[in-house]
């Protein structure tokens, strides 16, 4: 069955022949317009370019990224304007290809881990300045390790097949709505806020209910989304151009990397981008504001009660989470986290074990000891549906032990990306 | 009360549930190696292993600790036969003031237990946690190095 599917693939992936190479930009150095590289920075910081193409302490931009998936592994590209191991050769013309068409500038295909999918939305204009800050960029000589793919995923003509299936270049003309804009295609939310197919495609029927990203949850930012205090657009700027907000948290994980790059974006884009991401949570229900505005007034840190899970979360939770702090360097009211109130415990379970590691480079930025060593699975298993069962309105998880074994067995590299630090203007 | 197991001997501590390891250990026990820095969690000086993982006992309430084994640097060896670590450490006089040594021992000695034979990179990531103010990281370095050759 397994071999049928294989040979259906390939049979199918000889009508998806890569397509023709373009020419190369030739070599010597450009010209320079600051305007548009300065506009191509804060897109970059929009598209997150940087997080997946930097490998964990490695040179911004020269890639070797390892992503995971049930396939194997895929290692991001050098996307530095080395003419050896970057994309020194792309015209122009081959950079727009490759974002809107997801081709490489000799034709083959790229792999859909590269988000064309979303990055197909993106304006010439959008791309021309992008592409020049690049190229701005000074080429790394570096060439990231060998994908290891298994078959058929390591042909790239099965990837025209893929294509054929789950991708439209769809490039936008005119830009009616820019946050709309900017979250469906550059910003590609989607990519990790959407679950995905078995194929790994983003499943457009399920868009923005939830999906996962290295080892991470990325909560729905749907009308499914379940954060104790419903997002308005002001704490939504705020978190997405600082990393926190003082009734909603800190932005860890990888959406800490995210936060870290839009303080690097145009603030009327991040501005644009918060508005739509609330309409997409459309407005909360009369109950929920209700609730939320009880837990502003007492977010209710002492619930009291006995057991495993009280006397953990007692004893090591409460005693910085007290709800009397001040974000981001005190803990947060836990009662007004979405780690507890959202649709899967696994970033409550990663942080609880491995803490918020302190910022790269010496940044101010907060920060949380890890209590893998500490607590065993079963303490972490007790304060976690105890949390959950006492500190939030929503039913329990099923399959917290789960998410404790993976989480216990994350690495290093997909664990901890440098966070970065935590803007403090207001 | 919590019954634990600090290096290698059974304690019963009668201290409540959310007293910090660090201060059952110093206070109660007279352990004084793990040093009170920060108390936040953040420079690492109260570094102790429990069940053989490098934790940060000021963080660490003592009620969760039941059953478990808790390594401090007096577990390491002794004034008059130094474990091998603590060799190591006086061989290459790693120490300035001394206050964070307890603390680089400990993760070094986590780090070892998992990784006998580390690269400089997993050293200096294993200790990327603990702060020394008077500057001997580089001695710190070469004493883990040594350790690890013994």
């Amino acid at each position: 069955m397994k071999l049928a599917a294989s040979l259906l693939c390939l049979v199918l992936a000889a009508g998806c022949e890569a397509a023709r190479p373009l020419p190369e930009a030739p070599p010597g150095p450009r010209a320079v317009d600051a305007k548009l590289v300065q506009r191509g920075a804060e897109l970059a910081a929009v598209g997150n370019c940087r997080a997946c193409h930097t490998r964990h302490g490695g040179i911004a931009y020269a890639g070797g990224f390892a992503m995971h998936s049930p396939f194997g592994t895929i290692y991001s590209t050098n996307i530095t304007p080395d003419r050896e191991t970057g994309i020194g050769r792309y015209s122009e013309e081959a950079f727009r290809r490759a974002m809107h068409e997801g081709l490489r500038h000799d034709g083959e295909h790229l792999y859909p881990a590269f988000p064309y999918d979303r990055y197909t939305r993106t304006t010439d204009e959008d791309i021309a300045a992008i592409y020049a800050y690049l190229m701005s960029l000074p080429p790394v000589r570096y060439t990231p390790p060998e994908n290891g793919l298994m078959f058929p995923f390591n042909v790239r003509a099965a990837i025209g097949v893929w294509k054929r299936m789950h991708f439209r270049p769809s490039p936008v003309r005119q830009v009616a709505d820019r946050g709309e804009y900017l979250v469906e295609g550059l910003g590609h939310c989607g990519s990790c806020h959407s679950p995905r197919t078995k194929l790994f495609a983003e499943d457009l029927t399920r868009v923005y209910e939830g999906g996962e990203a290295e080892g991470w949850h990325a909560y729905a930012i749907n009308e499914k989304n379940a954060a104790p205090i419903p997002w308005d657009e002001k704490a939504m700027v705020s978190y997405l151009r600082r990393g926190y907000d003082p009734q909603h948290g800190i932005s860890r994980g990888t959406m800490g990397l995210v936060s870290h790059e839009l303080a690097a974006a145009a603030p009327a884009d991040i501005e644009a981008m918060a508005a739509y991401v609330v309409r997409l949570m459309k407005a909360p229900t009369p109950e929920r504001v209700a609730r939320a505005r009880e837990l502003l007034r007492d977010p209710k840190v002492s619930p009291g009660g006995s057991g495993p899970g009280a006397s953990v979360y007692e004893s090591a939770c409460r005693g910085c989470h007290s709800g009397r702090g001040e974000l981001p360097w005190d803990g947060l009211a836990l009662s007004l986290s979405i780690g507890l109130t959202g649709e899967s415990p696994r970033n409550l379970v990663n942080v609880i074990l491995h803490g918020i590691p302190a910022a790269a480079g010496g940044e101010t930025a907060p920060m949380m000891p890890g209590y893998a060593g500490a607590l065993d699975d079963a303490q972490v298993e007790a304060v976690v549906a105890w949390m959950r069962a006492n500190l939030t309105n929503q039913a329990p998880w099923p399959d917290i032990g789960k998410h404790i074994a993976a989480s216990r067995k994350m690495s290093q590299d997909m664990l901890l990306f440098p966070p970065g630090g935590t803007g403090t203007e207001p | 009360m919590t019954t634990l197991e600090v290096n290698g001997r059974r304690v019963s501590v009668d201290a409540q549930a959310d007293t910090p390891l660090l201060y059952v250990l110093r206070d109660d026990l007279g352990l004084n190696g793990a040093k009170f820095g920060c108390g936040l969690g953040q420079c690492g000086s109260c570094t102790v292993l429990v069940n053989g993982e490098a934790v940060l006992s000021c963080r660490v309430p003592v009620g969760v600790l039941e059953g478990k084994k808790v390594t401090t640097v007096e577990g390491l060896g002794t004034i008059d036969k130094p474990g091998a670590l603590q060799r190591a450490f006086i061989e290459e006089q790693a120490a300035q003031c001394g206050f964070c040594i307890p603390g680089f021992m400990m993760r070094a000695a986590a780090l070892l237990a998992k990784t006998p034979s580390p690269t400089d990179a997993e050293i200096r990531e294993a200790l990327f946690g603990n702060l020394c103010r008077c500057g001997t990281h580089m001695r710190i370095l070469r004493a883990v190095r040594r350790a690890a050759k013994s």
